[in-house]
């Protein structure tokens, strides 16, 4: 399968043209020790029937039975014109939207986007994405770093462990010190926290909900950083949580960053994911990546352009707030149009997510299985079972995966399981794992 | 042709200097020609007031839509004032750089460096000569 | 444009959420609860349409030629659409576990394989979300191994040509940026390069061929410069389209590089992504790769963590999977063959476009390109500039070249046509250059006042610096 054009008449005739007798005469340049005759190793080329079915196998090959597994990646429903949309040529074909001219149905789209988060975190500025929950936690503790010059930056362990090994190194490579203050009763702990803050803190680290599901006390982390200076960043992996739970905005978060994923993006085995940054208006010429601002074009049109370039790599260079330069575009559109489709059911939704999985931690201690954490959580929970890795493979062998086990991340949680529910789990699923659970134990 | 008023002195940097009476006090800004060559300017950083600079020091940075250029402290000395204006119309600087987009004042320690700086047909020839 | 929140209207929205349909247990204390969600209230007809309206105020690559230089813009085949929105690939958990993601494990095995047969390097690191990441996790690898060696290197060599990424990434890893200064032709000055290669330089950053377009023909003295010195080379591929099957990066002597997924190997750019940009390196510095790294044993493959010398971890997870799947079914349908072809096509139609061009732009460096070349406004009549003609292109029906980069030229064009354009395409391109030079001559408020017939016209980019408005407001 082949996508170039030219004939070989269109290549005579170019050749002839340019004044050279060959293609390997335009390839002189490159010193003879370093030439290839052919890529070497690969395998033949494929038609694209035989791709196609060659890619369906390997797909077929991912045998995820119905899954309780949250952790950062979460399974919601998307609507299909979410799909139907984000797939229209001009959008996802398009390039980065520097020619504002050409660019107005990209920048409309972030802008709206930009609108949305500051509205579901509560703050004045969202830029038009990161990487992922795990990266945009790592700009956000940089650019409180940067703003303060403080290189200090407390961490609770209920932040998701993949987002602080990110953040372990980004500071390594930033010379940052990371102190991490172990958690509490599945949350945050509020004394450990507070005993660590001092004034060379520039900014304390909580998530919420926390890994562990469990709903923080953000507030009083706000208060403890603030009497020290310090920033408060909150972390949010699990963004259907915005819709039902108060923003960080509104308890004192002075960022909030994490991911967005669960906003029309499918889990695609962990990428593309779709980080999200948000602050107060003083960080605005610190923020990293892209920002979309509104203005007017010659006429007086209404129109949207990047703004504050002046932030970003391809002016300030190694002054830049950031190296970022590609995001995750297509993915903060798909949030968007995500969000103006669900819109102000997203609370609904968001609580029909707790509900199922209440229903589910209710169904669990009714059969004697332990709640690790007695607090409020939003859709995901700790439980706990005798020889959990055994069980939880057996499970797999019966046709769920019913969650992840956290002695990997967290030694002292020995036999626990973080499960997850989301609105796409029925109250017939929550009975079948239920059953199955108890015939396999 | 940028304008280079007579009065006033100058550095390699293209930042100016006016100074009072008693050479107590240096109130500094970028010339015209940085202005122009910066072109419409939409953020002025301006430095911290009580802050002691050294001569060549970077001390604030202007921002036009496409370039950032920094700005240098033309004597070593105190910043004693800094034009808030500019927050709300950093225009100041494109429009009226030599008056009212002025950027900062320092109170100067060695009055013996005005003296070392370029007067205005040294500027010119410095600007002509393409710096 | 107006934007969805304007189409908003009280009770519009209808979005249906399943009634639960059984008991309600522990719920959450309203103290925690926000009172609104000040979401678009809208039905799905007013989305469609809107997005619908949206996107056709959009250029992408399916509506016309995009000659950017740098960028690679070329086709997106839509056959890996299909692929990338099968369910064993969007609906995979990546905490599934091993056994469960034998797909997926083996696409990036398999992916991570054919890069290091094109480029010739030992080890490829999918993990990168982009170009940018992929230089930053380079030069974290680069900081690594001098850690481990014991030696305190500070300074990274970059050319006054880099891309912006390059001293941003470089900055953002405790590093201090030299800059290496370029001759007339866009090569690096090889005499002062010696001059500022010393026991504190840790690595020089080069991108192969470069940013003007042209390879670099003292690559060899460069390497070997460096490498007596202690340091390490580092090639940033996003020109990599100019050399897939004819040039060995591994050969050329560098020691770690990154490829753009989004550039070389056709997935789409997405408006400003996702990308994917997976690094590459020699064995020696295979243990520094990021973690989990994929592995082949017996049973299938497996993902491993425990590398002490890793430089860590840099994604939540393993980097844009769906973007790397795309580029997999890209590599397999081309076969080694289809890959030179790119790179021997993209470089004939780039010097084709050069050869017609000169006669009408200014051409400051002349001789055989690669992928793209380079010119630029000076000459032209009535003070049209770079900014003028590239808006003016619009007009035609094209989107705009590369403007004002490389730094080292002066209102530099740079134009890259790809391989995915043919002669006839190339000729009306060349067409609407002419008539744009032209116009500059003879009636030059044309190109003054470009662009005229796309939605909006030149916006106002000074208002929106000054009194930045960043979200709607009512």
């Amino acid at each position: 399968m082949s996508f170039v054009l030219n004939t070989p008449d269109d290549v005579r005739v170019m050749l002839e043209t340019i004044g050279v007798s060959s293609i390997d005469q335009l390839f002189l340049d490159i010193p003879v020790d370093m030439r290839l005759e052919k890529i070497s190793g690969m395998q033949g080329s494929l038609t694209e029937s035989q791709v196609f079915r060659h890619l369906d196998e390997l797909a077929s090959k991912n045998n995820e039975p119905p899954s309780f597994v949250g952790a950062g990646a979460y399974n919601h429903y998307i609507p299909a014109a979410v799909d139907h949309l984000a797939s229209r040529s001009e959008f996802y074909t398009a390039y980065t939207p520097y020619q504002a001219e050409v660019s107005q149905g990209t920048l409309t789209a972030i802008f709206e986007f930009q609108t949305m988060i500051c509205r579901l975190t509560g703050m004045d500025i969202a830029n038009a994405s990161m990487y992922d929950g795990a990266t945009s936690l790592a700009e956000a503790v940089l650019m409180s770093s940067r703003t303060s010059r403080k290189n200090k930056i407390v961490v609770s362990e209920t932040v998701h462990p993949h987002y602080r090994q990110v953040l372990n190194t980004y500071a390594w490579a930033n010379d940052l010190n990371i102190i991490e203050v172990p958690t509490s009763g599945g949350v945050s702990d509020l004394s450990g926290i507070k005993q660590a803050i001092t004034d060379e803190v520039s900014a304390v680290v909580v998530q919420n909900p926390a890994f562990f599901g469990c709903i923080e006390d953000v507030k009083s982390y706000a208060e403890a950083a603030h009497q020290h200076g310090a920033h408060l960043i909150v972390v949010v992996t699990e963004a259907m949580s915005l819709g039902l739970l108060k923003p960080p905005g509104e308890l004192g978060a002075d960022i909030v960053c994490g991911e967005g994923q669960s906003f029309g993006n499918p889990i695609g085995f962990g990428g593309p994911m779709l980080g999200l940054l948000a602050a107060g208006k003083k960080f605005m010429r610190s923020m990293p990546g892209r920002l979309i601002g509104k203005t007017v074009d010659h006429d007086g049109k209404e129109a949207y352009t990047m703004t504050l370039q002046t932030r970003e790599q391809h002016i300030r260079r190694d002054r830049a707030t950031s190296n970022i330069c590609t995001n995750e575009g297509l993915c903060a559109l798909r949030a968007a149009i995500y969000l103006s489709l669900v819109g102000t059911s997203l609370q609904k939704l968001a609580r029909l997510n707790h509900t199922a999985a209440s229903y589910l931690m209710k169904r669990l201690t009714d059969e004697g299985y332990a709640r690790v954490f007695d607090m409020p959580f939003f859709n995901e929970f700790v439980i706990r079972l005798d020889n959990a890795r055994d069980i939880v493979r057996r499970m797999e062998q019966e046709g769920f995966l019913m969650g992840l086990t956290l002695e990997q991340y967290y030694p002292d949680l020995k036999d626990c399981v973080l499960m997850a529910v989301t609105e796409c789990t029925t109250k017939t699923d929550i009975d079948n794992l239920v059953t199955t659970l108890k015939n396999t134990v | 042709m940028s304008a280079i008023p007579d009065d006033l002195r100058y550095t390699k940097t293209h930042e100016w200097v006016r100074t009072d009476e008693n050479d107590m006090n240096a109130e500094c800004g970028i010339t015209d020609h940085a202005q122009e060559m910066l072109t419409d300017i939409v953020f002025v950083e301006l430095p911290d007031v009580d802050m002691t600079v050294n001569a060549g020091d970077q001390v604030a940075v202007v921002e036009s839509v496409k370039a950032v250029s920094d700005v240098y402290a033309p004597v070593s000395g105190r910043i004693v004032e800094v034009n808030t204006e500019l927050e709300d119309s950093p225009e100041n600087v494109n429009n009226d750089p030599y008056g009212n987009g002025w950027i900062f004042k320092i109170e100067i320690k060695n009055a013996g460096e005005i003296e070392e700086l370029m007067d205005a047909i040294s500027y010119n020839e410095h600007v002509e000569s393409g710096e | 444009m107006s934007t969805i929140f304007d189409k908003s209207k009280e009770g519009k929205n209808r979005y249906s959420i399943p009634e639960w349909g059984g008991e309600y247990y522990d719920p959450i204390p309203e103290t925690m609860c926000r009172e609104n969600v000040p979401m678009p209230d809208v039905g799905e007809v007013d989305v469609v349409r809107h997005y619908n309206g949206l996107s056709r105020m959009n250029f992408g690559v399916d509506t016309g030629m995009y000659p950017l230089g740098s960028c690679t813009m070329k086709h997106n085949p839509k056959i890996n659409d299909r692929v990338a929105a099968l369910y064993g690939f969007t609906d995979q958990h990546p905490l599934a576990g091993d056994e469960l993601s034998q797909g997926s494990l083996e696409i990036m095995y398999e992916l991570s394989n054919m890069l290091c047969q094109v480029t010739g390097m030992s080890a490829f690191s999918l993990m990168p979300a982009a170009g940018a990441h992929g230089e930053l996790a380079s030069v974290m690898i680069i900081r690594k191994y001098f850690e481990k060696k014991g030696e305190k290197r500070n300074v990274i060599l970059i050319p006054d040509s880099a891309h912006g990424t390059n001293p941003a990434s470089v900055m953002m890893c405790g590093f201090t940026v030299r800059e290496v200064p370029s001759t007339s032709e866009g090569d690096v000055d090889v005499e002062e390069l010696k001059k500022m290669v010393d026991g504190d330089v840790a690595a020089m950053m080069l991108t192969s061929p470069s940013t003007l377009g042209l390879f670099d023909r003292n690559v060899h003295v460069i390497a070997d410069i460096l490498h007596k010195a202690g340091a390490l080379f580092y090639c940033d591929g996003a020109n990599l389209n100019a050399v897939v099957g004819r040039a060995s990066v591994s050969r050329m002597g560098f020691d770690i590089m990154h490829v753009n997924l989004h550039k070389t190997f056709s997935t789409p750019h997405g408006g400003g992504g996702p990308g994917s940009g997976p690094i590459g390196v020699v064995a020696e510095l295979e243990p520094f790769l990021p973690v989990p790294v994929v592995e082949q044993i017996e049973e299938g493959y497996v993902l491993r963590s425990d590398r002490p010398h890793s430089i860590g971890r840099i994604h939540s997870f393993y980097g844009n999977f769906l973007v790397m799947v795309r580029a997999y079914t890209y590599m397999r349908m081309l076969g080694a063959e289809g890959l030179r072809e790119v790179a021997d096509n993209a470089v004939l139609n780039a010097n084709y476009l050069r050869v017609k061009l000169k006669q009408y732009y200014n051409l400051p460096v002349d001789r055989i390109c690669m992928h793209e070349f380079v010119i630029n406004d000076e000459g032209m009549p009535n003070h049209v500039t770079t900014n003028d003609i590239a808006k003016r292109l619009l007009d035609y029906g094209y989107h705009a070249p590369t403007v004002y980069f490389p730094l080292i030229i002066p209102g530099a064009m740079m134009i890259e046509p790809t391989e995915t354009e043919d002669k006839t395409a190339l000729d009306e391109f060349i067409e609407a250059m002419i008539a744009i030079k032209k116009e500059a001559e003879e009636s030059p408020r044309l190109v003054l006042d470009a662009p005229q017939t796309t939605p909006v016209k030149r916006v106002d980019a000074v208002t929106a610096a000054r009194k930045p408005v960043l979200q709607w407001e009512e």
